[in-house]
């Protein structure tokens, strides 16, 4: 059975494609054999993100109009040979993905024995949007902490839970499940930005994980590494808990604390 | 692209049609007498809706033929538009000729004896019995529900969400959004709720805005009702 997962939040900006890049690598390191789609028409950046953007020949608008096989599109990671890549087309816009394509993609990947299917929802609730959530089975909803964010999960959320295949067809309704970005308890504490309470309050949703705010994750932007990959990193171990907690294992939640410093460890400050 | 302008939409909506009670099978009667109702005020029937409500007549054991009588009461420029309280073989043959079915509130598969318990509800009331409508997930921003009779929500209702009822409105749980009770004029209707942080409240088109509802009224059981034109927020104790 292939598991489709949807990386949306509706405002631009939160770390979609971080997550996407971040959860497809973490699960296909695992060993679960794992492609992710770049539906950003237009502004394809999954690439960069996963470093492969010297090798794309093919894409998905390829693929739709019968350009290119699936095969010939799907790149395989570098680092990790259970993870493929379908990017998205740069000179197209969203409106050339169509519905019925993007049906057969996620049909052919399923027939090719995929367990996991990322799909990198572009900002927005159009076309692009709309599709990469259509077939979804999981969303991960991608939040940071501040009012706009939020809201923009929310109507997400309205969207998930009425315009997908599942409600069309009346089945089980999407599993969503929150995920907290940019996240800085500092800030929170000196009142600059939601708590992880406030935000699970207007959201009413369940919490996968916290990723901290991280100099890491740019600089693996910059780098073409999945943010995963940087075991040393808080927002590195933040995505590997993740996976974790989404493939079934109990890990408690982290980075929703202050770290201590040496004088706070000293004197228990707050 | 832009967006598609919307090309239909499923609106409910309950309207007052007559009903045509008939006590016999006599056709040649009933042609009479509609002939003396329809002279009566030829305007007020000409090509109006009509259930006809053949209950009375299949209690006593009378059968007729339905479509015999559609052509007598077309013949009268009634337009019949669903038959009541009809047996199988009559409600098939009702909807050979394209015309709907209704229920009325008992069953016509009970056996006899059960029948004649049953109290048979006046037309009227009939018609505006509406159902209450439950949400038990959360009401998204954006999103908007519209029950023509009660409506009660178990979820959150989410800032920018939208939940209107023809009757009250029962949320036990956080409003955040809008939510507009008595919508088609009920003046009686009610807003009850355990958290309120609403955008916008109203009832019967009477509205308060957010700025105007005091902010201590949240984290606690409310209600909301109608005095003159005024809302009146109140603690449920």
């Amino acid at each position: 059975m292939t598991r489709i997962i949807v990386v949306t939040s509706g405002k631009g900006g939160v770390g979609k494609t971080t997550t996407s890049a971040a959860i497809a690598m973490g699960v296909a390191q695992k060993g679960h054999k794992t492609a992710v789609i770049d539906f950003d028409v237009g502004l394809r950046n999954l690439d960069l993100i996963m470093g492969c953007e010297r090798r794309v020949v093919y894409d998905i608008v390829n693929v739709i109009y019968g350009e290119a096989t699936l095969n010939q599109a799907l790149i395989r990671d570098k680092h990790c040979e259970q993870l493929y890549i379908l990017p998205a087309s740069q000179t197209r816009d969203k409106d050339a993905l169509s519905q019925e394509g993007v049906g057969q993609i996620l049909e052919e990947l399923a027939a090719k024995d995929f367990e996991y299917v990322v799909c990198d929802s572009p900002a927005g609730i159009e076309k692009g949007a709309h599709l990469a959530m259509y077939f979804a089975d999981d969303a991960f909803v991608v939040t940071n902490p501040e009012v706009a964010s939020v809201r923009d999960s929310d109507r997400m959320l309205g969207i998930l839970s009425s315009k997908s295949r599942r409600a069309e067809q009346g089945l089980e309704p999407i599993k969503e499940y929150l995920l907290l970005t940019r996240y800085s308890p500092e800030r929170v504490r000196i009142g600059e930005m939601l708590s992880v309470a406030d935000v699970q309050d207007i959201l009413s949703l369940h919490l996968l994980g916290v990723i901290p705010e991280s100099k890491s994750v740019l600089t693996a932007s910059n780098s073409g590494m999945p943010v995963i990959l940087d075991e040393k990193s808080d927002a590195g171990q933040a995505y590997a808990d993740i996976v974790a907690r989404y493939l079934g294992e109990d890990k408690p939640h982290r980075f929703i604390e202050e770290k201590k410093g040496l004088f706070g460890k000293f004197f228990g400050s707050k | 692209m832009p967006n598609n302008p919307p090309i239909l939409e499923f609106k409910s909506g309950s309207f007052s049609v007559p009903i045509l009670v008939l006590f016999t099978d006599d056709l040649k009667a009933i042609k009479q007498q509609l002939q003396e109702k329809v002279d009566l005020a030829p305007e007020f029937f000409k090509k109006s809706p009509l259930i006809f409500d053949v209950q009375k007549l299949n209690k006593q054991g009378h059968s007729v033929d339905i479509s015999a009588l559609v052509d007598i009461m077309r013949q009268f420029g009634l337009l019949p538009t669903g038959i009541r309280g009809g047996n199988a073989q009559q409600n098939k043959e009702a909807l050979e000729l394209l015309i709907p079915v209704y229920s009325v509130h008992t069953s016509t598969t009970l056996p006899d004896t059960q029948k004649q318990k049953i109290v048979i509800p006046e037309p009227v009331a009939d018609i505006n019995t509406t159902a209450t409508t439950l949400i038990t997930r959360p009401v998204r921003s954006g999103q908007r529900i519209y029950a023509s009779g009660d409506l009660v929500v178990l979820a959150p209702v989410s800032a920018g969400a939208e939940i209107m009822s023809e009757g009250n409105i029962h949320i036990y749980n956080t409003l955040r959004g809008r939510a507009l009770a008595g919508v088609q004029g009920n003046a009686d209707a009610r807003i009850f709720c355990s958290d309120l942080q609403a955008e916008l409240i109203s009832i019967a088109g009477n509205y308060k805005i957010s700025e105007a509802i005091s902010s201590n009224v949240g984290k606690k059981s409310v209600q909301v009702y109608l005095q003159g034109h005024t809302l009146i927020i109140q603690d449920i104790v």
